[in-house]
């Protein structure tokens, strides 16, 4: 047992004493949740539109001052004929035009029906679609407010709420996310390198002729990237709650164990990477294009997984990443408990054990 | 004596790519208890190979090989326990310090540096001072008295050094030898490899070696007697076209430099100086000085070469 402290407490010797490697254990996942949450984000916000009021009176004015209130929209334009409609889109001064037809109110009042046209730039299809959304959201919110005034008979009336996510934050999606791809990073590559550095530097060969079990040495060099990692998801979660509004709605400790479960889970997976590579840089390599770019790509996260086609959606059943992303979302945001959870949870276990487990039978006792 | 090491025809090769590498052959040989035992020969003699098969740390195509009595292949926990290495490379913590690095090595085998202080006390006390200092910052003869310490610290019965004095200098070379024959009267086996023929003499038998064939196991003396040719070694103001020369002359069997002379076998070996002179009176250089000289490790090494 000393034996074995006292690998752990070098492993942290190392990991402290070694800048580059302090920076990628606590820098990287702090700079990618606030690059994620205030760079990175497809919300719509403060976007520049124009306005083409060819009608001029009363219900337009309210209307565009509805959309001017809102935070999402910011009028930069009074545009006055549709010919000018084409260069303020191409200038790329705005996003959307709001155009209201002549006698608006007139038609409003008396036919009980008025068209507004909305033109949206659709070069990025979803930030358009979100843009038209919004304002169509702003002027059948308008109209509501009307219809307390006045009794329309016969008006259908669609209420679309957003569950769990009601302001549409893009924080929601990928704090889940990020957490899957700063687990993999610090787990899975920095403890596969550690173990391949020490076959490279020759001191894996000494640790072999003496009496130590090699996986004490394996568990020993798991131990300390596992409890960085608990410190890492104890500061993501708090940044999420505290400074990206992110709230945990599920119980905590359930989401905690469910991340510790996940941590184990790519701890074995670096080991099994380390068992099979001889150099760091192919220890490397194969984290970031074997676990990285699944974990981004087929994780659900960036791209959602009903959406591509059917090898690929079979493929993502055996990235590690997906499970977990699918429990964090589950129990952080919607708020459920372990029973929606249990079958992803089994698979993880069931994977972690079967990594253990090749690993284990994959430890080289030799050189060879 | 009882036999501390022992070797049965072992041989081990590698396939890199396509060419298979024949790292050793049919090596055999015994080494006792308390004895420094060397291998000599060249980069690439199949020295760190043998060293590997030795620590478990390879398993042979063929031939059995034990240490202690303990099997390499089937009792390699046991053998794992009770000798020391040290690899060709500095195989240390470069950012643990001198003490770190002794501790750690002390608490994988189960001890610490206290117990066994009376073994290191000597190679420790010269590095002591800079205990506090990472290991990657000591120079090169300061790693090795650190890594010789680290694989000192368990009292192991056997001990194994791959080329522990290559890249060090002359002065901690000599150190080095010094301390290995301090821990010979601690009844420690030394198993000891290097490229430098004049370290041979310091051993108390050594094994020549030359691409995976052990060419001859001796003491360094009984090596140096089997020489039974006369030696000559000659210098002039012009060396390399003295070698030229002798080279080209029908009476010479072999030349070789070796430093500030030439080494020179004659055929017929001639045993006066006169005789050689003859032999060499068509040289165009003159004011050649010749004079008989006892074979070293390394004549001897370069005639069983040329054999």
């Amino acid at each position: 047992m000393r034996q074995f402290l006292f690998f752990v407490q070098k492993e942290f010797y190392h990991l402290l004493r070694d800048p580059r490697t302090m920076f990628i254990l606590f820098g990287m996942p702090l700079m990618q949740i606030l690059i994620f949450g205030f760079a990175l984000t497809n919300e719509v916000k403060n976007t520049h539109i124009a306005i083409l009021d060819n009608s001029k009176d009363p219900v337009t004015a309210e209307i565009i001052q509805e959309l001017q209130a809102s935070r999402y929209f910011d009028i930069v334009e009074n545009i006055r004929s549709n010919s000018e409609l084409e260069p303020a889109f191409q200038s790329g001064k705005i996003k959307l035009a709001v155009i209201f037809p002549p006698r608006f109110q007139y038609s409003l009042l008396h036919e009980n029906k008025a068209d507004v046209q909305l033109i949206a730039d659709a070069t990025d299809p979803n930030v358009a679609n979100t843009l038209a959304n919004y304002a169509t959201a702003i002027i059948l919110n308008y109209q509501n407010n009307m219809k307390g005034q006045e009794e329309f008979p016969y008006t259908i009336n669609t209420e679309v709420r957003m569950l769990y996510n009601p302001q549409l934050k893009g924080s929601y999606n990928f704090v889940p996310g990020v957490m899957a791809m700063v687990l993999m990073l610090v787990c899975a590559m920095m403890t596969s390198i550690s173990i391949v550095r020490e076959k490279e530097l020759g001191t894996m060969e000494i640790i072999l002729v003496s009496p130590i079990i090699p996986i004490r040495v394996i568990i020993a060099k798991m131990v300390p990237y596992f409890l960085l990692s608990s410190v890492n998801i104890a500061s993501i979660l708090f940044l999420s709650v505290f400074i990206l509004d992110v709230p945990i709605q599920g119980n905590l400790v359930l989401l905690v164990s469910e991340c510790l479960l996940f941590t184990i889970t790519v701890l074995a997976l670096g080991l099994l990477i380390s068992s099979v590579t001889d150099s760091q840089q192919i220890a490397m390599l194969i984290s970031l294009m074997g676990l990285f770019l699944p974990t981004i790509m087929l994780s659900g996260f960036m791209f959602p997984i009903e959406n591509m086609p059917l090898p690929l959606r079979t493929i993502s059943n055996i990235v590690p990443a997906k499970w977990f992303y699918y429990i964090v979302k589950t129990v952080m945001i919607k708020g459920l408990g372990f029973s929606y959870v249990w079958k992803e949870t089994l698979i993880l276990m069931g994977m972690t054990i079967f990594f253990l487990v090749v690993s284990i039978r994959k430890f080289k006792i030799r050189l060879e | 004596m009882s036999v501390s090491v022992k070797v049965n025809g072992v041989s081990k090769s590698f396939t890199t790519g396509k060419v298979e590498v024949k790292a050793l052959q049919n090596i055999s040989f015994e080494v006792s208890k308390g004895e420094v035992f060397g291998l000599i020969g060249p980069d690439g003699a199949g020295k760190t190979t043998l060293f590997r098969i030795l620590t478990t740390l390879m398993i042979a195509n063929k031939g059995e090989a034990s240490v202690d009595g303990f099997d390499v292949v089937k009792q390699y926990k046991k053998i794992r326990n009770r000798v020391g290495y040290m690899p060709g490379r500095f195989s240390l913590y470069q950012d643990l310090t001198v003490e770190e690095n002794l501790s750690f090595f002390a608490t994988l085998f189960n001890t610490s540096l206290e117990k066994n202080y009376d073994l290191v006390k000597s190679i420790y006390q010269q590095i002591e001072p800079f205990k506090k200092r990472r290991a990657g910052a000591l120079s090169g003869g300061m790693k090795q008295k650190l890594a010789l310490s680290c694989a000192l610290i368990h009292r192991p019965s056997v001990l194994f050094l791959d080329e522990p004095t290559t890249g060090v200098d002359a002065v901690s070379r000599k150190e080095f030898w010094e301390l290995l024959r301090q821990l010979q009267t601690h009844g420690i086996t030394i198993i000891v490899s290097t490229p430098y023929m004049d370290e041979a003499s310091l051993c108390d038998r050594v094994a020549l070696m030359q691409q995976g064939k052990i060419m001859e196991i001796n003491s360094p003396k009984g090596i140096t007697e089997n020489f039974k040719k006369p030696l000559w070694a000659m210098r002039s103001s012009a060396m390399y076209q003295l070698m030229l020369e002798l080279r080209a002359l029908n009476e010479v069997e072999t030349c070789y430099p070796f430093g500030q002379y030439h080494h020179v076998v004659f055929k017929g070996n001639p045993v006066s100086e006169d005789d050689v002179r003859r032999m060499i009176g068509n040289i165009s250089q003159r004011e050649i000085e010749v004079r008989r000289i006892p074979a070293t490790i390394e004549d001897c090494f370069m005639e069983l070469m040329h054999q």
